[in-house]
């Protein structure tokens, strides 16, 4: 072979091989990006899950609670426990002066007063002796145990005192530090405190506008794609329809965001900041991916189901209605699923009809103010707080959570129920 | 209320005639149905045509007293809320007594039309279906008018589509005029500042006045920051997705495909909120890091920081759909190409990808349009200040992430800040209107020409 042939032959394989590499490092990449990203919200976000608790030693004084020796429960109620709760922090250093105590008192979270009255209405008869009893430490205290937070700063950069530190350590040598599961994050509303926050508000919302978007998107989808798919003449305005559901699958999210702000807030007066105005603008665009589905599994109905139907002297509605709508069904609802995935973790709209207002009560109804997972996600995101971070990570892998559970879901309706026509 | 308790009491009785009936013309429940139909239906319009004009018919009943006393339209308005208040207990106001008879009339006309409206509705139930039960004793045709119905109903909600594209252009397209009545187009399309902020200090009592904004809704910056952002983003979307795309059409072994596909679609499923964060809390930092130890000035909240995390979500959208597009070319081309003993590579790139090219064009444009759209990215990720740049380095602003930061909080509607997010919403929705138009038309092309 002549040798100018032989190098372009190399050239040409070497050039092949080039390509193929290309291809296959885009893939690496694209997949390195997934693993990237997964690895660092379960590293940033899994040290959420757990809570840092003092255990304090609390003298229940009857006296400084302003009790009798057998109180009723009302009386345990109301009385006061500030006092005993500051003084048992105050107990952990006896020498503190005044500004000492103050960071003393900021080691614990605010809640430390209902936590101890909790303990003593949980058991009476503690009234008059010292326990020992779990508080809450504050954000930056749970932040250090972690280690999440950097200790070597100079003490002016840092929220932890030097003080507060050495207390801590103290209190870590005595084992008086222990990390427990933190339940507190699924059972609490927002908060502005790091270590208060839970996502039982956002949760809710978020149940509560998917619901909301399931019942007006699915059966005003399902009853479109069964007009366009059977029954429609193929005319102007039947395509014209086409070509707008088509065009709403790509509309961006936020456009759906300032439709809810000015014709359901605006014009027709909903309450603000609900997950209802919340579902009904998720349902609106939800609407274009259920039709969109739900057309593509009653095409692959095949027509000689149709066609026997009529042939045994059904009507076109009952042969639709008996025969086709449910052979498509699997499609349809995986199909809906996957729209009320994306809906799930929708934000911009909802921040835009105002759920991303600060909520610290768990909604009832879909009438209540709520925020939802993904608003709750973009709230805390933007707090400064350090302790915030690991929430918004613990909250992302909740989120995540959900949607690969629908997302499999959908995949299973569709494998398990979908009848393969060959 | 009525019409779902009717309903049930329609079809319970509907199920006792027909075993009654001999010769059916169409199978029972269609009488069922029929007569559910007669029972819910005509109740339910008159229902809501009596939700529709109560209001005003009682207004004006109200006000009547109150004409040829030179009222002023305004002030007779006012005399009316303040009766509804006062009725309802919520009135905090001096009470005088011409306001306290109206609001005894006001209640006494109220209950008037509630009991009026319950017999009226229930004397049209009645009506409607003793009409229907007679057409069906008489053993008329129920099917097609109930099929009828029910075609009706399926084109009805198969408007949905229209008449939230009708939602969306009126809800943009009043405010958005009104924006323009105070600054002119011109300045909105050619300014260079953005400075919303500064429309917002207006004491609310001063009238509006035009030159205040003058230089302040300029949205040359946002637009440019808008595509230029894009333009990151798919600088980094394109080369991935496009390769991936081709290889996973033509080199992947089944089993690659299985599993490599399924796995870049994830990153299409992820939540928007989640790149945002991030971006903004592991990207930014790190180009800033790099960019230091490189000595570069770079921003926390760089365009490339939030244009990079945008590519790597559109990544999914244009590899599956150009695969889709190079998997949907005749085997034949291919075929022809290896026989004249072109490589596979060689094959690819000469012959496969200008068969696919446009379909690969409108995949892309879609992608775009998606970058344009994108909310959440930026407004963690990228600044929140307009600013004219072309620089990657520095941070800049979309029309995206200014709606969110104009509408976030309360809003005042009537101030052209407001006005202003309801416009920048307009110009968004029209450039995606037209990308999609333009790229879904491509697509649909391209698979008619090999179909």
């Amino acid at each position: 072979m002549n040798k100018n042939k032989e190098k372009l032959l190399a050239k040409r394989y070497s050039s092949e091989k080039r390509f193929q590499f290309l291809g296959k490092s885009a893939i690496f990449m694209a997949l390195l990006f997934l693993a990237i990203f997964i690895f660092k919200i379960f590293s940033t976000g899994y040290t959420a899950f757990q809570k840092t608790w003092l255990i304090v030693p609390v003298n229940f004084d009857a006296e400084t609670m302003y009790l009798d020796a057998n109180p009723s429960k009302e009386d345990l109620e109301e009385a006061d426990y500030f006092e005993i709760s500051l003084q048992s922090m105050f107990n952990l250093d006896k020498n503190a002066n005044e500004k000492q105590q103050n960071e003393l008192k900021k080691m614990v979270s605010y809640f430390f007063e209902r936590e101890i009255k909790q303990e003593l209405i949980n058991d009476p008869s503690l009234l008059g002796k010292t326990k020992d009893v779990y508080i809450t430490a504050s954000d930056d205290l749970d932040q250090v145990f972690k280690g999440n937070y950097p200790r070597d700063l100079p003490e002016n950069q840092r929220r932890v005192t030097d003080y507060q530190l050495k207390i801590f350590d103290q209190l870590v040598e005595q084992g008086k530090v222990e990390s427990k599961f933190n339940l507190s994050f699924f059972t609490y509303p927002d908060s502005r405190e790091a270590e208060l926050a839970g996502i039982a508000s956002s949760f809710m919302g978020s149940i509560f506008s998917i619901l909301v978007c399931l019942a007006i998107a699915f059966p005003v989808a399902v009853l479109a794609a069964i007009y366009l798919e059977e029954f429609a003449p193929k005319n102007r305005f039947t395509d014209f329809i086409e070509v707008n559901i088509n065009n709403l699958a790509a509309v961006p999210s936020i456009v759906f965001g300032l439709l809810g702000l000015g014709i359901l807030l605006a014009v027709f007066q909903l309450p603000r900041s609900t997950p209802l105005v919340g579902g009904i603008t998720l349902s609106l665009m939800t609407l274009p991916t259920i039709i969109i589905a739900c057309r593509a599994s009653l095409k692959a109905v095949p027509p000689s189901i149709r066609e026997a139907a009529l042939a045994m002297g059904a009507s076109r509605m009952q042969t639709t209605m008996h025969h086709t709508v449910p052979l498509s069904m699997p499609g349809t609802l995986s199909g809906t699923i996957i729209g009320l995935a994306q809906a799930l973790g929708e934000t911009a709209p909802l921040i835009l009809i105002g759920m991303v207002a600060f909520v610290n009560t768990i909604p009832g109804s879909p009438m209540d103010p709520a925020a939802s997972l993904p608003v709750q996600i973009y709230i805390w995101a933007e707090s400064a707080e350090r302790g915030f971070v690991e929430k918004v990570s613990a909250c992302i892998m909740v989120l995540l959570g959900f949607l690969i559970v629908m997302n499999l879901f959908a995949q299973i309706i569709r494998h398990k129920f979908e009848k393969k026509w060959s | 209320m009525l019409g779902f308790t009717s309903y049930y009491f329609g079809r319970k009785k509907a199920y006792t005639i027909q075993s009654t009936n001999k010769r059916l013309t169409a199978l029972p429940q269609f009488y069922g149905y029929y007569l559910a139909i007669w029972c819910a239906i005509p109740a339910f319009i008159i229902y809501s045509l009596w939700a529709i004009f109560e209001p005003t018919i009682v207004k004006l009943l109200i006000l009547s007293d109150y004409a040829n006393q030179g009222y002023l339209d305004d002030e007779l308005n006012l005399i009316y809320e303040k009766t509804k208040a006062l009725s309802r207990g919520q009135f905090t106001g001096e009470v005088t007594s011409l306001i306290q008879t109206s609001s005894e009339k006001y209640l006494n006309l109220r209950s008037i039309a509630q009991s009026s409206k319950v017999v009226i509705v229930l004397c049209i139930i009645i009506a409607s279906v003793a009409y229907a039960y007679k057409r069906i004793s008489s053993n008329n045709r129920t099917r097609e008018p109930v099929e009828k119905f029910f075609n009706a109903v399926l084109f009805t909600a198969s408007l949905a589509a229209i008449l939230t594209t009708v939602g969306i252009v009126f809800s943009l397209i009043f405010q958005t005029i009104d924006f323009f009545k105070v600054i002119p187009l011109f300045d909105f399309v050619f300014g260079t500042h953005w400075y919303p902020a500064k429309a917002f200090v207006r004491d609310s009592s001063e009238a509006l006045d035009p030159t205040m904004y003058s230089d302040t809704f300029g949205a040359v910056p946002i637009f440019a920051g808008t595509f230029f952002i894009a333009f990151i983003a798919m600088c980094v979307a394109i080369p991935i997705g496009l390769m991936s795309g081709i290889y996973l059409a033509e080199y992947a072994s089944y089993k690659v495909r299985q599993y490599a596909k399924p796995l870049i679609e994830i990153l299409a499923g992820i939540p928007t909120v989640v790149y945002g964060f991030f971006a903004a809390l592991t990207v930014g930092p790190f180009l800033k890091d790099i960019g230091t130890a490189m000595g570069l000035e770079v921003s926390a909240e760089s365009a490339l920081a939030a244009g990079g995390v945008m590519g790597i979500m559109i990544i999914p959208f244009i590899s599956s759909l150009s695969d889709d597009v190079i998997t949907s070319v005749p085997q034949s081309l291919r075929d022809g190409s290896y026989a004249m003993g072109a490589t596979k590579s060689e094959t690819i790139k000469k012959v496969i990808f200008p068969a696919a090219l446009p379909g690969i064009v409108g995949s892309i444009l879609l992608g775009v349009s998606r970058a344009i759209g994108e909310t959440m990215i930026v407004v963690m990720a990228s600044g929140l200040a307009a600013n004219l740049t072309l620089n990657p380095l520095e941070s800049t602003s979309t029309i995206t992430a200014q709606i969110v930061v104009i509408l976030i909080g309360d809003q005042a509607f009537g101030d052209p800040k407001t006005q202003a997010a309801f416009a920048l919403g307009m110009s968004l929705f029209i450039v995606t209107l037209c990308l999609n138009i333009v790229a879904l038309r491509v697509v649909k092309k391209y698979r008619e020409k090999y179909e």
